[in-house]
């Protein structure tokens, strides 16, 4: 039967391949961005996992919070991009360190 | 045995779809994989008993998520190629530190495993409601002892929202040239037209 060790164990790789993700693809923001998404699925998955395993629904709460805070940072994120794509005309991360706060 | 088959689709798919995510050569088939990955998630809460987790992420995630990626990636116009120069060189070390993660991981989940650790045992104030749907359960707790928690969330969003909103708007245009109607009325034909006589070659003077 499906223990819980399945759902962490699938959680786990998920959030590794995120990691991986942000290093492989260090100059893209946009792929960064969906990599840092793919760490909070992870997260939220592992959240509804204990939560459903344990019999107590503050993870599915707290799944529920995360997804919020996951939603709000894509936008700003996409925003801050967008607007650093209109001055400089690309989003290659190595230049980010021009903008000098 | 159905629950067991669908839990190993789930799981592999959300994998191989996350895989995908980040290796794909085109970020718009990454955001694409990324869709797949949060429905296969979705089903893999779905099989846990968690229904409205997993319709608020279908919602939430690709409903609005990834189509904000999908509407920021078609916006931009962006050399992706130039931007994968530095793939093949970060992969060693990358690949190195997502083994070493994956293996401390591991080693906590042999540790569980092994009996090292103990889960705690929920005290029974936030278990679901008896008889009822997961979603009235869930409904009681945020309304109740979530409240603060759960308005709070809501005003986090707002300033996401107000923050986006001032971070990209360009601001208004310079007005455009006013009709001034008696300006206009008051124009003669001895003002506006002027009779010249140019010599051959010499042009107008305006």
């Amino acid at each position: 039967m499906i223990g819980i060790e399945h759902y962490v164990f699938v959680s786990s790789i998920l959030f590794v391949l995120g990691v991986l993700g942000i290093f492989l693809n260090r100059k893209n923001v946009i792929v960064i961005l969906m990599a840092i998404e793919l760490i909070l699925l992870a997260v939220n998955i592992n959240l509804v996992a204990f939560s459903a395993f344990l019999g107590d629904l503050t993870g599915q709460i707290f799944a529920m919070f995360v997804l919020t805070v996951a939603a709000g940072e894509a936008a700003i994120g996409l925003a801050i991009l967008v607007i650093y794509f209109r001055s400089r005309g690309t989003i290659a991360v190595d230049s980010v360190d021009h903008l000098k706060g | 045995m159905i629950q067991l088959l669908a839990f190993y689709l789930f799981a592999f798919l959300v994998i191989a779809s996350g895989a995908m995510t980040i290796l794909a050569r085109n970020p718009v088939h990454s955001v694409l994989w990324l869709i797949l990955a949060f429905f296969n998630a979705a089903g893999l809460m779905v099989i846990v008993g968690a229904e409205f987790i997993a319709m608020l992420l279908v919602i939430v995630y690709v409903g609005a998520v990834a189509v904000l990626f999908l509407f920021v990636v078609m916006m931009l116009d962006i050399d992706f190629a130039e931007l994968r120069a530095g793939f093949i060189r970060n992969f060693p070390l990358g690949i190195a530190i997502a083994l070493v993660l994956l293996a401390e991981l591991i080693f906590g989940i042999g540790a569980y495993k092994a009996g090292g650790l103990e889960l705690g045992t929920p005290d029974g104030a936030a278990a679901p409601l008896l008889g009822e749907s997961n979603i009235e359960s869930i409904g009681a707790m945020l309304y109740g002892r979530y409240l603060f928690l759960f308005e709070t969330a809501g005003i986090i969003l707002l300033v996401a929202m107000v923050g986006a909103i001032v971070l990209t708007h360009r601001g208004a245009r310079a007005p455009r040239g006013q009709q001034n109607i008696g300006k206009q009325i008051a124009r003669r034909p001895e003002e506006a037209v002027v009779n010249t006589k140019p010599e051959v070659g010499q042009g107008v003077q305006l």
